[in-house]
């Protein structure tokens, strides 16, 4: 389908189509193109069909819908759903399902979305390819020899093959971004804390954020409209903070505006074809009426290091209540309590899990809190200010989303530092708590999607996304992938 | 750096993280720990004298609320995943041994 999510809540609200067509597409979508890719975990057609009918039927009877009546929507497998089950992608919770629902969801549905399924992750979110999963991988929308990202990969392939208009993804790291930038397709991070993390499975608590993948800017506006707010279930909810979309209501001209540029973002091990097309994409910027202005992010080097530290550590934590007693994978060959959690876990986890658990257990453990933990919730600091001083400068800070294009399947699986270093210029928005968006900006001599990334101030969501709508309009950069054209 | 991941921390690790790795995993886990462990010491090269640790990235602090009865999972629901479950209850195997009787 290519339909915007705004093209499909206009022509709904004029009785141009109905929300059981709408969804019946997707679902037609998705079981044409799915097997290539394999984005979904699971697809619930006969419930979508059932919500699509409810639409149908407030509308004809002229209740009030919600602003996203009958827009289908996929969903990251680590956000907790009733009566679908929440895999995260590991073999923990293979068979878990949700007996409560995540506060976006709640607002999804309420607002008249449709859920017709949820969409595959590295495992817990840990992975920025997307062959984390523990469940199968899913890959490119462009390419299948390429990876998906991650690791909201499922959810960034979905929109980007024309399965769904808008997806919800997590981004800890750049786990939103990414998978946006490798597919072609808009991925927002929010301010951390302006949407509720309820029913969200914790990763890294301080970091984790959920937000909106999309095909357009308008409408990551709209979706954020719709779950940001307050919800007093999630403690690190900033209260006070709704969106309200100036885009989606035809407000389309940003102030005019400065763009920051960092030295530090275009350094070693930026590939050629990315660096072109984001330095053409600023100047792109320029011809909006930005105002180019040279910044520096002098630790911006150790945000990766400071990154790995912060998310293994809360990961550890986060990931100690898998122990096969409450929910879970329990092990079948325990003899006593330490062998109940101990072998549950190494029976349930995956390698990078377990890595991560590890890594993040040494540095805080006794002896070691010091001089990793401790030093780089201080590196954080560092990191913060270095934003806070840019930002008296300029209005938004532009750079590479990833040093590469989607790379290979397989190619940095047998290196786990190489991996993270994908996460280069997503984790300081993350670490500093930043509003970041990725935006389609080009493609590399194969044809692989390249990313721009736009960091705002503080909750200043709505001047990145109105930027970010100017930029796409007339450029075909966010036009959906080969696999939606039937000559193929 | 890498020199500091040994064996035996391995194993020390392993066994704080309730994780049964087996020798192969081991084997592998020291190596990629060490090489991890190599890069993120480039911290040590960062003057944090006095810097205060980050709390909440936006700046958020204490929400107060009542502390007042409210809704929350029935006994039924919250038992709906568990591995094994009796009456009201999560059952997990006996853990403790009967004092030799």
């Amino acid at each position: 389908m290519n339909q915007s999510v705004y093209d499909i809540v206009t022509a709904i609200g004029k009785g141009e189509t109905t929300a059981r067509a709408v969804v019946a597409e997707s679902l037609a979508a998705i079981a044409a193109r799915d097997a290539q890719v394999r984005a979904f975990v699971c697809v619930d057609g006969e419930g979508a069909l059932a919500a699509a009918d409810e639409v149908d039927r407030r509308l004809a009877a002229g209740e009030r819908v919600g602003p996203l009546a009958g827009v289908p929507v996929a969903i990251k497998d680590n956000i907790c759903t009733l009566n679908l089950p929440t895999t995260c992608a590991s073999r923990m919770l293979e068979d878990y399902t949700s007996p409560y629902e995540a506060g976006v969801v709640e607002r999804l549905r309420s607002a008249g979305a449709i859920v017709v399924g949820k969409t595959n992750l590295d495992e817990f979110a840990m992975g920025s390819s997307n062959e984390n999963s523990a469940l199968f991988r899913t890959v490119n929308a462009w390419s299948p020899d390429r990876v998906a990202g991650g690791s909201s990969g499922g959810s960034a392939v979905a929109v980007a093959a024309g399965m769904v208009p808008c997806a919800l993804g997590s981004d800890t790291g750049g786990s939103i971004r990414l998978p946006a930038s490798f597919n072609g397709v808009v991925g927002l991070k929010p301010t951390y804390g302006r949407v509720s993390r309820y029913g969200l499975v914790a990763f890294g608590s301080s970091l984790d954020q959920i937000g909106p993948i999309t095909r357009d800017a308008r409408d990551a506006a709209i979706v954020l409209s719709v779950i940001a707010g307050d919800d007093a279930r999630d403690s690190t909810n900033v209260r006070g903070r709704p969106f309200i979309s100036g885009i989606a209501d035809g407000e389309t001209t940003p102030d005019p505006f400065s763009v920051g540029v960092a030295s530090e973002c275009f350094g070693e091990g930026l590939a050629g074809s990315v660096r072109a097309s984001v330095e053409a994409g600023i100047g792109r910027l320029g011809e909006l009426g930005a105002e180019t202005v040279d910044i520096r992010l002098p630790h911006m080097e150790y945000a990766i290091a400071c990154y790995y530290i912060i998310a293994t550590a809360e990961a550890s934590s986060n990931l100690a209540r898998y122990d096969g007693v409450h929910y879970g994978h329990r092990t079948s060959r325990a003899d006593d309590i330490f062998e109940l959690y101990s072998h549950s876990r190494v029976e349930g986890f995956g390698a990078e899990v377990k890595r991560r658990i590890m890594l993040g257990t040494y540095v805080l453990s006794s002896g070691y809190y010091d001089a990793y933990y401790k030093k780089a919730l201080q590196v954080r600091t560092l990191i913060r200010r270095d934003f806070e001083k840019a930002f008296e400068k300029v209005d938004v800070i532009a750079s590479p989303v990833a040093p590469t294009t989607a790379f290979r399947v397989g190619e940095k699986t047998d290196d786990p530092l190489a991996m993270y270093l994908a996460d280069v210029y997503t984790t300081s928005a993350n670490l500093a708590g930043l509003p970041a968006i990725s935006i389609p900006c080009g493609f590399d001599e194969d044809g692989m999607p390249i990313g721009l990334q736009l960091m705002g101030r503080w909750f200043e969501e709505d001047r990145l996304l109105a930027i970010a709508h100017r930029f796409l309009e007339g450029t075909d950069y966010n036009r959906l992938s080969p696999l939606c054209n039937p000559a193929r | 750096m890498s020199e500091l991941i040994d064996e035996k921390l391995v194993r020390h690790v392993a066994h704080l993280s309730r994780l049964t790795l087996s020798e192969s995993e081991m084997v592998d886990m020291r190596r990629e720990l060490s090489a991890i462990v190599g890069y993120i010491d480039k911290l040590r090269e960062v003057d944090t004298d006095g810097v205060p640790d980050t709390a909440h990235a936006a700046g958020a602090t204490n929400v107060f609320r009542d502390d007042e009865i409210r809704e929350s999972l029935a006994p039924d629901q919250a038992l709906t995943n568990a591995p094994q479950s009796q009456d009201n209850f999560f059952r997990v195997p006996k853990v403790l041994d009967d004092g030799g009787a």
